[in-house]
């Protein structure tokens, strides 16, 4: 049954690139002509990435840049306008809409693993995240060791969770994890002390303190706990789709222009509040511009 | 319905292995353990809360059918107070606001906290319930028991209480069960019951109808464990010819 579904999805491919015309034939591009319309999902609240502005409007890195994707899309397509609709998802729908046609192309947080392949594709990795801990300046904590015996917040409903879990575990630091419900909630643990370090991803960090009533009171110091790619997230055995997206992310890799792009969501004043993220493109963001690949999580923790 | 994966709940929650025997040993704990837990975390929140709840709402419910005014007012603040904040709110304030002006707060787990918050938002809905008990007995019966020369809490410990309560034992049956549903609230003070492992475990399994179905089976069962005891209760005390004896 796999093999037969990796036969069809080879026999696609080679379809795919045999008879370009043809690919338009089937899938989501053939959606988006019949319908004039492509679904995004977006998150409300996933720092520089996607956000809501309120009032139904999306922005952010990974927006941006599906938006860019979804133009190349419809010159390729020779449509002469594309109504192009926002579907706000959350960490528990976002799959299951993606795999029943709600959504087509998902511009979010959302991490590539081998779990998730199996029931979505990514396009290639557009920004890698490296999760961290935030504590406040004046801690003098700056590394994971220090946090023996002492409040860990995180959010409910993350891999992070997971992550602190594995690290007490391979570690014997032995620490107190408290939940947050959301983001802001695990920061106002932080923020009245409950907690001494708040482990998440580096962009929420930084985005939420520089929201934060004192950004000057709280760093993000110590090791990097892990490195996800997180990348948009496509339907399933759809080869010409993803192909079309990842020509079209590639491009904008090549030309250096994703780096335009990421500055303005990561290092300027990004609305509504005009706060600057401040986060620079790490490192292992930086070599998946540069090599443009769809590896999951795993890969990236074996090196 | 084909690609259910019901192994989820034999997973390590470290590697991911499917253990064996479903139930991790030497410090590993499988998904089945954790739910188990959680659980418990969530009877222990739901019946402790209710204890809290049905002291200060009998209370309160008595405080307000009393002829002192004093005390009529102090019952109908603390029920408007309770019961007019979403609980969520209350559970927030609890956990964030009040700390911040009182410190001695802050050392207090949140288990007790949630508990406190439950149990008082659920009293002023049994304030609420003891009074229309009480008020349904006929003007007579505290008369008699008056003039029979027994004082007002003899009144009520002999002769008001007994039919009161009596016949709010169906809504007390409701509130019962609504406060293992209103328990699910306690994960975002980061209690570790069911609704914030079935948030956290469909996340790193990928799993979420299976760990959502079993979740609501869990919380099924305990409603309705509570439902079948109230049931026994009501038919234990009904008193023969008066109130329609406890359904049966």
């Amino acid at each position: 049954m796999k093999i037969t579904s990796i036969v069809a999805a080879g026999l696609m491919t080679a379809a795919v690139t045999a008879l370009p015309a043809l690919a338009q034939d089937a899938g989501t591009l053939k959606k988006i002509k019949d319908s004039g319309s492509v679904t995004m999902g977006v998150r409300e609240s996933s720092g520089g990435l996607s956000f809501t502005l309120g009032d139904g409007k999306f922005a952010g890195f990974h927006v941006e840049l599906c938006e860019r994707v979804l133009a190349d899309v419809r010159k390729q397509l020779g449509m002469s306008q594309m109504n192009v609709k926002f579907q706000p998802v959350t960490s528990q729908n976002r799959i299951p809409l993606m795999q029943n046609g709600t959504i087509d192309i998902e511009c979010g947080s959302t991490t590539n693993n081998a779990a998730r392949q199996k029931d979505v594709a990514f396009a290639v990795t557009t920004y890698v995240e490296e999760v961290r801990i935030a504590t406040k300046a004046n801690s003098g904590i700056t590394a994971i060791a220090q946090l023996n015996g002492r409040n860990v917040a995180t959010t409910t409903g993350t891999t992070s969770v997971q992550l602190l879990r594995k690290h007490e575990r391979a570690t014997g630091v032995d620490f107190k994890e408290v939940f947050g419900k959301d983001h802001a909630d695990s920061f106002l643990l932080l923020e009245s002390g409950r907690a001494d370090a708040f482990v998440m991803d580096a962009q929420i960090l930084a985005g939420l303190i520089a929201k934060s009533k004192t950004p000057g009171d709280y760093r993000i110091v110590g090791e990097v706990l892990n490195v996800e790619p997180i990348n948009i997230m496509l339907r399933k055995d759809d080869p010409a789709f993803k192909k079309a997206v990842d020509d079209s992310l590639i491009k904008l890799m090549k030309s250096g222009e994703i780096a335009k792009i990421y500055d303005k969501w990561f290092m300027q004043p990004i609305p509504p509040a005009n706060v600057r993220i401040g986060l620079p493109a790490s490192e292992a963001t930086k070599a998946a511009w540069a090599n443009p690949n769809d590896k999951p999580a795993e890969d990236y923790a074996k090196k | 319905m084909a690609d259910w994966d019901w192994q989820v709940f034999c997973k390590d929650t470290i590697e991911g292995e499917v253990i064996p025997r479903c139930f991790g040993g030497g410090g590993d704990i499988t998904y089945l353990d954790w739910m188990l837990s959680a659980w418990g975390w969530t009877l222990s929140v739901s019946l402790l809360s209710l204890a809290v709840a049905i002291v200060f709402g009998s209370l309160m419910g008595i405080l307000r059918t009393t002829p002192n005014r004093g005390l009529v007012f102090l019952g109908n603040a603390w029920t408007e107070l309770f019961r007019n904040i979403p609980l969520l709110v209350q559970i927030v304030l609890w956990y964030h606001v009040v700390p911040a002006f009182i410190p001695a707060l802050r050392g207090v787990p949140s288990f007790l906290l949630v508990v406190a918050a439950l149990g008082l938002f659920t009293s002023a809905r049994i304030s609420e319930q003891v009074r229309a008990g009480i008020q349904s007995l006929p003007r007579g019966q505290r008369m008699a028991g008056l003039a029979m020369g027994f004082t007002l809490p003899q009144t009520y410990r002999f002769i008001l209480l007994p039919m009161a309560f009596r016949i709010i034992i169906p809504p007390l049956t409701s509130e019962s069960m609504n406060i293992v549903k209103n328990s699910s609230v306690a994960f975002a003070v980061s209690i570790a019951e069911l609704t914030l492992f079935a948030m956290q475990a469909q996340e790193e399994t990928a799993r979420g109808i299976e760990i959502y179905l079993a979740v609501t089976g869990l919380y099924f069962i305990s409603a309705f464990a509570i439902n079948r005891i109230m049931h026994f209760i009501e038919g234990r005390v009904s008193v023969p010819g008066l109130i329609a004896a406890g359904g049966k």
